[in-house]
């Protein structure tokens, strides 16, 4: 049997996993496996998680591209179908964003679609928001400089200095 | 770099935790975002590097865990590797990606990527079946940096991850578990049917035939909704302490109605590793596992599961190039490799009635 992989070399290697009572396969070469974090059994290689989800997911793509779904993310621009490609979301909001499919595939991976156990703590020194802050006075001063709005530009470049959670060494 | 850490046996290595001689290690890690931060895996590498900050100035101000943040611009590939090897880091973490780190706390129990596809993947590694207290560590050091970093979370979803198998409590819990009775007595299909049919997922490395190189598996949980972690581990442990149960019955199964058979294959595999010029990699691993169950059922009785977790580790690759201190190809490695594990079986008492060899010296 030819390598999965590279199609070329005689695979060696012989990974099964059985997920949900499905079993998958993969026949590699010893390269490809090596490549792909394998060739140590001791170190746990990463199966790729992608690629059965796409089997999760393939379902749910096809009827909504279907349905005429084209919902984008504010939050980075990803669209539905795009996922069925990655099987990575790419922001936080994705999950506001295409809930309802999410909610769908959740329950076939999950067999749950409702969280139980830890919920966050209040943040004592909210960094992250501090750092969101500074992005967007970054954003501000680039287009204050685009704009020659050189007064600007300047007290953006000040609040920006006193905003930051560390004194920055770079110039903005 | 890491020369502190690769002159010591990993703790979680040492196999001194409950049930060593059947469960090598446990590990807990919990996936984190920032909040309003686009995920690792979609991100710029200006955005990386934004997390990359906010992470170091966390953990400074954390007075729980001290050690240190490595970026990947700091590493090259053999540290990489080395890394890799000691399960600090995920197989392809750091390779050609910027904008990458690890966090490693000063005694190796813990460490943290950041920017693997989530912002940050926390997790504790012990020896031998430690879940609780897995946990207990793990779960100390993000409600520190929650106090400084705000991770995105729903309230209907849980803690949002940029794979929607980790969604929720974004708590994996895996166990490394030697299991050559189950292979020997041939159980482990139906054993990897029934811990599939539980909701938790078994690897295992196939090797030619259908041997598993080892006789090495890692169980893990599945589902990361809908559950607390609390039920999350819990149900492992029940599914692991069953496990343990299952194999320790095989082993004296084995040894009940074929002693003579099972004793010959460990002493082969002793014999071939005190005297043998050339071994890869997964030979080691394979004879090891008899060397394993031999120091379990007291077989070998001068050898230890120290040092036998000592010799499984040194002998990978990156570990052997920097115990040998130079840079080797495969078949320089094989050579290398079996020097290094003649030289420390023969260190144990059973080697001693021949001449006591450090490395370098035996040949």
């Amino acid at each position: 049997m030819l390598c999965k992989e590279c199609k070329k070399r005689e695979s060696t290697v012989h990974l099964t996993q059985i997920v949900n009572n499905q079993k998958v396969a993969l026949d590699l070469c010893q390269e490809c496996a090596e490549k792909r974090g394998f060739h140590n059994p001791f170190l746990g290689g990463i199966f790729p998680l992608g690629e059965m989800l796409a089997s999760v997911t393939s379902g749910i793509v096809e009827k909504k591209a279907g349905s005429g779904s084209s919902a984008k993310c504010p939050g980075c621009g990803m669209v539905f179908a795009e996922f069925g490609k990655v099987g990575r979301f790419g922001c936080g909001q994705c999950y506001t964003t295409f809930r309802p499919q999410i909610t769908q595939m959740l329950t076939r991976i999950h067999g749950s679609t409702q969280h139980k156990g830890q919920v966050p703590l209040a943040t004592k020194v909210d960094l992250t928001s501090e750092v969101k802050k500074e992005r967007t006075l970054e954003e501000q001063l680039r287009q204050a400089i685009a704009a020659e709005d050189f007064e600007k530009a300047a007290k953006l470049r000040d609040q920006l200095k006193s905003s930051a959670p560390e004194k920055r060494k770079k110039d903005v | 770099m890491f020369e502190e850490l690769a002159k010591k046996l990993t703790p979680w290595l040492v196999g001194d935790g409950p049930q060593a001689s059947i469960v090598l290690s446990t590990r807990v890690r919990l996936a984190r975002n920032l909040s309003g931060l686009v995920f690792s895996s979609r991100s710029s590498a200006a955005e990386k590097q934004k997390v990359l900050e906010l992470v170091k100035l966390a953990l400074k101000k954390c007075s729980f865990q001290k050690g240190n943040l490595v970026s990947s611009a700091e590493i090259d590939g053999m540290d990489r590797d080395f890394l890799v090897e000691r399960h600090l880091i995920s197989p392809d973490f750091m390779r050609d990606k910027d904008g990458q780190g690890v966090f490693i706390s000063n005694d190796e129990s813990t460490s943290i990527m950041v920017n693997e596809e989530d912002h940050l993947r926390i997790q504790a590694l012990k020896s031998g079946f430690q879940l609780k207290q897995c946990y207990q560590e793990v779960s100390r050091l993000e409600k520190e940096l929650s106090q400084y970093l705000k991770f995105e979370h729903d309230k209907q979803f849980g803690y949002l991850t940029s794979c929607p198998t980790n969604v929720g409590t974004g708590l994996r819990g895996s166990l490394l578990i030697h299991l050559p009775g189950m292979v020997l007595t041939r159980q482990i299909e139906s054993f990897i049917a029934g811990v599939n049919k539980a909701g938790f997922a078994v690897r295992g490395f196939y090797g030619e035939g259908s041997d598993v190189a080892g006789n090495l598996f890692q169980i893990s949980n599945q589902n990361t909704l809908g559950r607390s972690e609390e039920e999350i581990l819990a149900d492992l442990d029940k599914l692991a302490s069953q496990i343990i149960q299952d194999e320790e019955k095989a082993r004296q199964a084995i040894f009940r109605d074929a002693k003579e058979e099972i004793e010959d294959k460990i002493w082969r595999s002793y014999g071939i590793l005190r005297h043998a010029r050339l071994l890869s990699s997964s030979e080691v691993m394979n004879l090891l596992s008899a060397l394993r169950l031999g120091v379990s059922q007291s077989v070998l009785e001068d050898l230890s599961l120290p040092i036998i977790n000592e010799v499984l580790f040194l002998s990978q690759p990156a570990h052997l190039q920097k115990y040998f201190n130079r840079t080797m190809n495969s078949q320089e490695r094989d050579v290398s490799r079996a020097e290094l594990v003649r030289s420390k079986l023969a260190a144990t008492k059973n080697g001693r009635k021949k001449k006591r060899s450090g490395p370098g010296q035996e040949n």
